[in-house]
């Protein structure tokens, strides 16, 4: 019998979760569009114009992420716990010695390394970049840790409405809408208009509230302690209020 | 129905094996059920859903050895009381303790010792019998997988399955899996919720015959709206409606107070005037009902008077003779009717 703590049965979820992604087409056809689309972002004239710009980076691959996520994240993260809710395997998993924060953080994590991997596909990126010139590989590798970070937030942000609803479509709009939501409040538009008409304050408010701002900190090669621990506090921040919404709505 | 009511005693179950002893008549009315050690306790559970009361002040202790059936019209509240007895819901108030851990406070390992159908058997579509129940065995902590995976497809007869994804199985087979995964750590308390729900006859012998066999050393509750099914598979009943515990005895002391018991037909070959003021003249007699050569008789309390009725009927050209038995739907439905919100 296994020893009960806040997180007993985190394994045996995480692990369930996690081959789920690969028992399923869902997973693979979540790769291959995540791949097709970085890259063609990336190389295209039109976006990322990555061999017009001659220089040995990933900018226009980390330009164009966050948008990619926006509507990817969403994806794998609506089924979560609508689907649960929905064929009531939520009555099943929660009847079982586990706790709801170690089912949460189980399918969470699984995700979060889900999404890992994906980045980790686009090797050839990087392959690409090394064999063309002499990238800087500490801005390569902070990118990267920006990309997983905001995979992270998002992920916990398309949770919760996963965990609000039972219709897989109403939590992918609004996991969608609310990540473009914190996108756009960075974009130097937002800022300035809220610049003009709050104040400064205000404005320094949702710099600091930004998650473009943070990520763009991070794609720039800087290995701000700060942005990585605003990564991490929004991401728990979201899956606690996850898992109280859980709580309340499980059995409705 | 007075004296069948007794909701928030917690000694109603003794009550009950002692009320159909010697007050049985002809028959024995239960086996002397071993005073098996408590397993689950609910004292004075109360759930609200808005102005709905959902569960209304339920408490019952449920033995090893008890095969528990939870009859009630859908809605009565079963499911909600089942929900709460695992876990899975927090009452308003009151408490749950299983095998001497309370459900809220001590929940994990309250919830080890549950094995747990939910209503519709659900389970993971994708994953295969095999893949799921050993999930299921890994989330429990079970030591050994393997062998706990086996014997508990051994025991559902899901051994032509095992390897199939569970969507593309039929509904027979869903709830049998459902059953396993219940058994699989081989709990001291199995709940189930409506586990024949749904499936076509054999399918539900199969099902009936899966819990007989596994009572002896458990307590199993099963909630049901098939009445023939408490008759079969259980040694004590319940009815429950609009949350309130209504009824709590054994199947046989149930049948003996439904309406209709040990009433008798005769058919005669004259005319069942004489014969039928005759018997309306004796004290046991409650109503008699005459019509052109059949002549029915309800004794008063329901008490088996066939000798004394074969007595007065001699002479009167019998034909024939009935003695009914009680039958549980009627009980039921007076019993559940009858309660006001």
């Amino acid at each position: 019998m296994s020893s009960s703590s806040r997180f007993t049965g985190l394994k045996s979820i995480f692990k369930r979760e996690l081959k789920g992604y690969f028992s399923t087409p869902l997973g693979y056809i979540f790769i291959v569009i995540f791949l097709v689309a970085s890259g063609w972002l990336t190389v295209s004239r039109d976006f990322g114009r990555f061999l017009e710009l001659r220089q040995a980076g990933l900018d226009p691959f980390f330009t164009y992420v966050p948008w990619l996520f926006v509507v990817l994240v969403p994806a794998v993260a609506m089924r979560l716990w609508a689907e649960e809710r929905k064929t009531g395997t939520v009555e099943l998993l929660f009847t079982l010695p586990v706790t709801l924060e170690a089912s949460y953080l189980g399918k969470f994590l699984a995700g979060w390394s889900f999404l890992g991997f994906s980045l980790l596909l686009t090797w050839p990126l990087i392959w690409q970049v090394a064999r063309l010139g002499e990238p800087d590989w500490g801005v390569l590798f902070t990118g990267y840790l920006g990309c997983f970070l905001l995979a992270g937030v998002y992920l916990a942000i398309g949770m919760l409405f996963s965990a609000i609803t039972k219709n897989q479509v109403v939590a992918f709009i609004l996991g969608t809408t609310v990540t473009v939501l914190f996108l756009l409040v960075g974009l130097p538009q937002s800022l300035e208009f809220v610049g003009n008409y709050l104040g400064g304050y205000a404005e320094q408010v949702l710099l600091a509230l930004s998650v473009t701002d943070h990520f763009e900190t991070l794609t720039r090669g800087l290995m701000e302690l700060g942005s990585i621990f605003f990564f991490l506090a929004f991401t728990a921040g979201w899956l606690i209020c996850g898992m109280l919404a859980l709580d309340r709505v499980k059995a409705s | 129905m007075e004296t069948m009511t007794k909701e928030q005693d917690p000694s109603n179950h003794q009550d009950a094996e002692q009320a159909a002893g010697p007050a049985a008549g002809d028959e024995p009315v239960s086996d002397p059920q071993p005073a098996g050690e408590v397993l689950v306790e609910v004292a004075d559970l109360f759930k609200h859903y808005g102005p709905i009361k959902a569960v209304d002040g339920i408490s019952m202790t449920v033995r090893r050895g008890d095969i528990l059936g939870f009859m009630g019209p859908n809605g009565a509240g079963k499911t909600t009381a089942m929900r709460i007895l695992t876990g899975f819901l927090a009452p308003d108030s009151g408490s749950v303790r299983v095998c001497g851990h309370d459900i809220s406070s001590d929940s994990l390992a309250a919830r080890q010792r549950i094995g747990y159908l939910p209503e519709n058997a659900p389970a993971y579509g994708e994953m295969t019998v095999t893949g799921f129940l050993e999930f299921v065995a890994e989330a429990r902590g079970v030591a050994d997988i393997d062998s706990a995976v086996s014997r508990v497809i051994g025991l559902a007869e899901l051994r032509k399955v095992k390897h199939q994804t569970i969507e593309t199985l039929s509904k027979g087979f869903k709830r049998r899996v459902g059953l396993a995964q219940a058994l699989i750590h081989d709990p001291e308390v199995l709940i189930l919720d409506e586990p024949t729900d749904g499936l076509d006859p054999n399918q539900k012998a199969v099902v009936q015959d899966l819990i007989s066999s596994l009572s002896k050393d458990k307590c199993i509750i099963l909630s049901t709206h098939i009445l023939d099914e408490v008759e079969r598979v259980c040694n004590r009943a319940m009815i429950i409606s609009q949350g309130k515990l209504l009824v709590d005895s054994t199947p046989k002391e149930l049948i003996r107070r439904a309406p209709g018991h040990n009433v008798v037909v005769l058919q005669l070959s004259e005319d069942p005037g004489a014969l039928a003021a005759k018997i309306q003249d004796a004290e046991w007699c409650d109503v008699v009902e005459a019509s052109d050569r059949t002549l029915t008789i309800y004794p008063k309390n329901g008490e088996s008077r066939l000798s004394e009725i074969l007595e007065l009927a001699k002479g009167s050209g019998l034909e024939s003779v009935e003695q009914q038995e009680g039958r549980l739907d009627d009980l039921f439905r007076q019993t559940t009717q009858g309660v006001s919100r």
